[in-house]
C-alpha cells in the first residue's frame, strides 16, 4: 500500500505538472481569492503550530527549573507563595539538609560505582562476544546469536525473583558485586556492536593477521579502536540507563549505605512531612551529572538513541 | 595466512609450529563469548526456567519446605481482583501513553524537522526529560501537582480555575500519571522519528510538490508511509516499556489512591519483595511475560507484513 503511493512519483518521466488532470479548476479570479485565503490559513497554521511546539518545549523544562528553585528556597517561602517559580531569596538550606538527612556522598559514590562499573564491564564483555560473532567462526555461532537475541524479548522482571534468591544465597545482597555482575552484559549491546563490527572492512583484520596478529590483538588493536563512536554511544546510553535505574537497586539493596540515588530519593520522598527543599536539592544533584553530560555531549546521546532506534 | 611467513622464519619445522598456533585459534572464539554467555545463562536463562518452576509452588520465603501446588497460583490469580485491577491500570496506561506519545512526537517532529537554531533548541528541550530518571521526574511532578506547594494548582487558581487534587483523586490520578509518562518519553520518540525522516529522499517531496500535493498530502502520502517502520518500532518500544510500568507510579502515587494506579509490576513487587510470596509473584511475572511476548510477536508480525508488501 505505502509503496503504491510513492512509486508513481519516482517513475521516470514524472517531472513537470500533469496535463491529463480532468479538473480544470475554478475561474481565475475566484481561484486567486481562494489561494489568498488558503495562504493566510496556512500562515495562521504555521504561527499556531510554532506557538504550540514552543509552549510544549517550555513545559518540558519548567518542572526542572521549579525543582532548582525549590532546592534553593526556604519551605516558608514556598508555602507562602507557591505560584513563584524562583525563590524570593536564595538559601543553601536544602543542600545542607539533604547532606544532613541522607548519607548523600555515599549514595552518589554507590550510584557512580554501580553505573560506571557495570557499563565498563558490560562494554568489555559485549564487545568481546560481538567480536566473536561478527569476526570469528565457531561451531554453534548461529545458535548462540539466536539465543542472545531471544533474551531481548524477556522482561527483566521475570528474572527478578530467582536472581534475588541467587544473590541472597551468595550473600551478595547489599554489595557492589551483587549490583553489578548480574547486569554486566546486555543482549542489546551485543546485538548493536555486532552490527557495527560487521560494517568494518575485513581488510583491517586480514592485514593484521598477515603481520602475525592473533584474535586478541585483532580485537584489542584493530576492532575496538575502530569502533570508538559506537562504543561511546553505547557507553552513554548504558550509563544513563543504569544511573537512573530504580527497581533493580531497590531489590538488591535495602541498606541505606548501599543504596543508589533513585531508590534512596524515592523512599525519602515518601516520608510524611518531607523537607521539600532537601528533596529537590537531592533530585537536582542526582540529575546534574547526566544533565551536564547531555548538554556537553548531546550529539552522542542523540546518536545513541537514534542508533538503538533504527533497525 | 601465517604459512606465508614460515619459510623466512627460523626455528622448528612447519608442522611443529602450526599445531600450537591452530589449537588456540579454534578455542579463542569460545573464550571471547564465555563471559557474556555465562552471565546470560546464570542471570537470564536459568532464572526464567526457575521462575516458571517457582510459580508452581507455594514458595514463601522463610519456610523450609516449598510445597508443589501445580497451577494453583494461576487459578488464584485468575480470581484475584487486585491483579485484574493492576492489569487494567497497566493496559490503560500503556495504550494511552503509546498512542499519545507517538502521535504527539510525530506532530512535533514534523514541525521541528528542518534544522535551524530555534528548532535545534526546541529539540534539546523536548529531549531533556528523557535524561532524567523516572524517579526524579515522578518526584518533581508529584510536588508540582501538590495542592499546597505545587506550581500547577497555584497557577490554575491565579487564572481563576478550580484546582483539583490531581494525585489524590480516584478519577484523575491515572490520567495524570499517563500525562507525565507521555511528557517523559515524547522526546525519545521524536528523536527516532526525526532520524527516520532524515532518511526520506528529498526527491520524493519534490516529485509530490510538482504533482500539486499540498503540505498535508505530502505528509500523508510521503512522510507517513516512509516512516512506517520507525512508527511501528517506537510503538513497540512504548508498549513494552509501558507494560513494565513501575518507577513512575512508585514515585508519584505508590499505587494509590486505593490501588487506582497500581500496575502489574508494582503488584509483583508487593507480593514478592514485601510479602515474600515468591511463588505467587513468579506467577504474576509469567503472566506479564506471556502478555509482552504476545504483543511483541503481534507487532513484529505487523512490521513483517509490511516488508512483504
Amino acid at each position: 500500500m505505502p509503496t503504491d503511493t510513492i512509486r508513481p512519483h519516482t517513475a521516470p518521466g514524472h517531472l513537470g505538472p500533469r496535463k491529463d488532470g480532468p479538473d480544470p479548476g475554478p475561474p481565475a479570479g475566484l481561484r486567486s481569492a481562494a489561494l489568498t485565503a488558503v495562504r493566510y490559513g496556512a500562515r495562521l497554521g504555521t504561527v499556531l503550530s510554532w506557538t504550540a511546539v514552543t509552549i510544549g518545549a517550555i513545559a518540558m523544562i519548567i518542572p526542572f527549573l521549579w525543582m532548582l528553585g525549590v532546592a534553593f528556597r526556604t519551605n516558608g517561602d514556598l508555602y507562602a507563595d507557591p505560584a513563584r517559580l524562583w525563590p524570593t531569596h536564595w538559601t543553601m538550606h536544602g543542600v545542607d539538609a539533604v547532606l544532613d538527612q541522607l548519607p548523600f556522598g555515599k549514595l552518589v559514590l554507590n550510584t557512580f560505582v554501580f553505573a560506571g562499573g557495570t557499563t565498563v564491564i558490560l562494554l568489555l564483555f559485549d564487545s568481546m562476544t560481538a567480536f566473536a560473532l561478527a569476526r570469528l567462526k565457531f561451531r554453534g555461532q548461529n545458535v548462540v546469536f539466536l539465543l542472545i537475541l531471544a533474551t531481548l524479548m524477556v522482561p527483566f522482571q521475570v528474572t527478578l525473583v530467582p536472581v534475588f534468591l541467587t544473590l541472597f544465597h551468595l550473600g551478595w545482597l547489599n554489595s557492589y558485586q551483587g549490583l553489578i555482575i548480574p547486569r554486566a552484559t546486555s543482549a542489546l549491546g551485543i546485538f548493536l556492536l555486532r552490527q557495527f563490527f560487521m560494517q568494518l572492512p575485513r581488510e583491517l583484520d586480514d592485514a593484521a593477521r598477515i603481520d602475525g596478529a592473533g584474535d586478541f590483538t585483532v580485537y584489542w588493536r584493530i576492532i575496538l579502536p575502530n569502533a570508538k563512536p559506537a562504543l561511546a554511544s553505547l557507553f552513554i546510553i548504558q550509563f544513563a540507563a543504569l544511573w537512573n535505574d530504580f527497581l533493580w537497586p531497590l531489590v538488591v539493596t535495602n541498606n541505606i549505605d548501599m543504596q543508589t540515588l533513585p531508590a534512596a530519593l524515592t523512599l525519602f520522598s515518601s516520608q510524611s512531612g518531607v523537607d521539600h527543599a532537601a528533596l529537590m536539592a537531592g533530585a537536582a544533584i542526582s540529575l546534574s551529572p547526566l544533565a551536564i553530560a547531555f548538554l556537553v555531549l548531546q550529539r552522542f546521546f542523540v546518536q545513541g538513541v537514534a542508533t538503538t532506534g533504527i533497525k | 595466512m601465517t604459512s606465508t611467513q614460515l619459510p623466512f622464519t627460523r626455528g622448528p619445522s612447519k608442522a611443529a609450529r602450526r599445531t600450537p598456533r591452530r589449537k588456540p585459534r579454534i578455542n579463542s572464539a569460545y573464550l571471547f563469548i564465555l563471559p557474556s554467555v555465562l552471565l546470560i545463562g546464570v542471570f537470564i536463562a536459568e532464572p526464567i526456567v526457575q521462575s516458571g518452576w517457582m510459580s508452581l509452588h507455594d514458595w514463601t520465603v522463610g519456610e523450609a519446605h516449598h510445597k508443589f501446588v501445580g497451577l494453583d497460583n494461576y487459578t488464584t490469580l485468575y480470581h484475584d481482583s487486585r491483579f485484574w485491577n493492576a492489569l487494567r491500570v497497566t493496559v490503560v496506561y500503556t495504550a494511552a501513553v503509546a498512542v499519545g506519545q507517538v502521535a504527539i512526537a510525530l506532530a512535533i517532529a514534523s514541525r521541528l524537522r528542518r534544522t535551524t537554531w530555534y528548532s535545534a533548541l526546541l529539540r534539546t528541550a523536548y529531549f531533556f526529560p528523557f535524561i532524567a530518571s523516572l524517579v526524579v521526574s515522578g518526584i518533581v511532578w508529584k510536588f508540582l501537582l501538590d495542592p499546597q506547594v505545587g506550581l500547577v494548582d497555584a497557577w490554575l487558581t491565579d487564572l481563576g480555575f478550580s484546582a483539583p487534587n490531581w494525585l489524590q483523586s480516584t478519577s484523575l490520578a491515572l490520567p495524570t500519571v499517563i500525562a507525565v509518562g507521555i511528557w517523559k518519553n515524547v522526546g525519545f520518540t521524536m528523536i527516532i522519528l526525526l532520524a527516520g525522516m532524515q532518511q526520506i529522499p528529498p526527491h520524493l517531496y519534490e516529485a509530490a510538490a510538482l504533482d500539486g500535493a499540498g503540505p498535508w498530502q505530502r505528509f500523508r502520502h510521503v512522510t507517513l508511509p516512509a516512516l512506517r517502520p520507525a512508527l511501528l518500532f517506537t510503538t513497540l518500544i512504548a508498549t513494552v516499556t509501558g507494560l513494565q510500568l513501575f518507577d513512575l507510579v512508585f514515585a508519584m502515587t505508590s499505587g494509590g489512591p486505593i490501588f487506582h494506579t497500581e500496575s502489574v509490576v508494582m503488584y509483583l513487587y508487593q507480593k514478592g519483595f514485601v510479602e515474600f510470596q515468591m511463588g505467587y509473584a513468579s506467577a504474576v511475572a509469567w503472566v506479564l511475560f506471556v502478555i509482552i511476548l504476545a504483543i511483541s510477536a503481534l507487532q513484529l508480525r505487523l512490521s513483517r507484513f509490511r516488508d512483504a508488501d
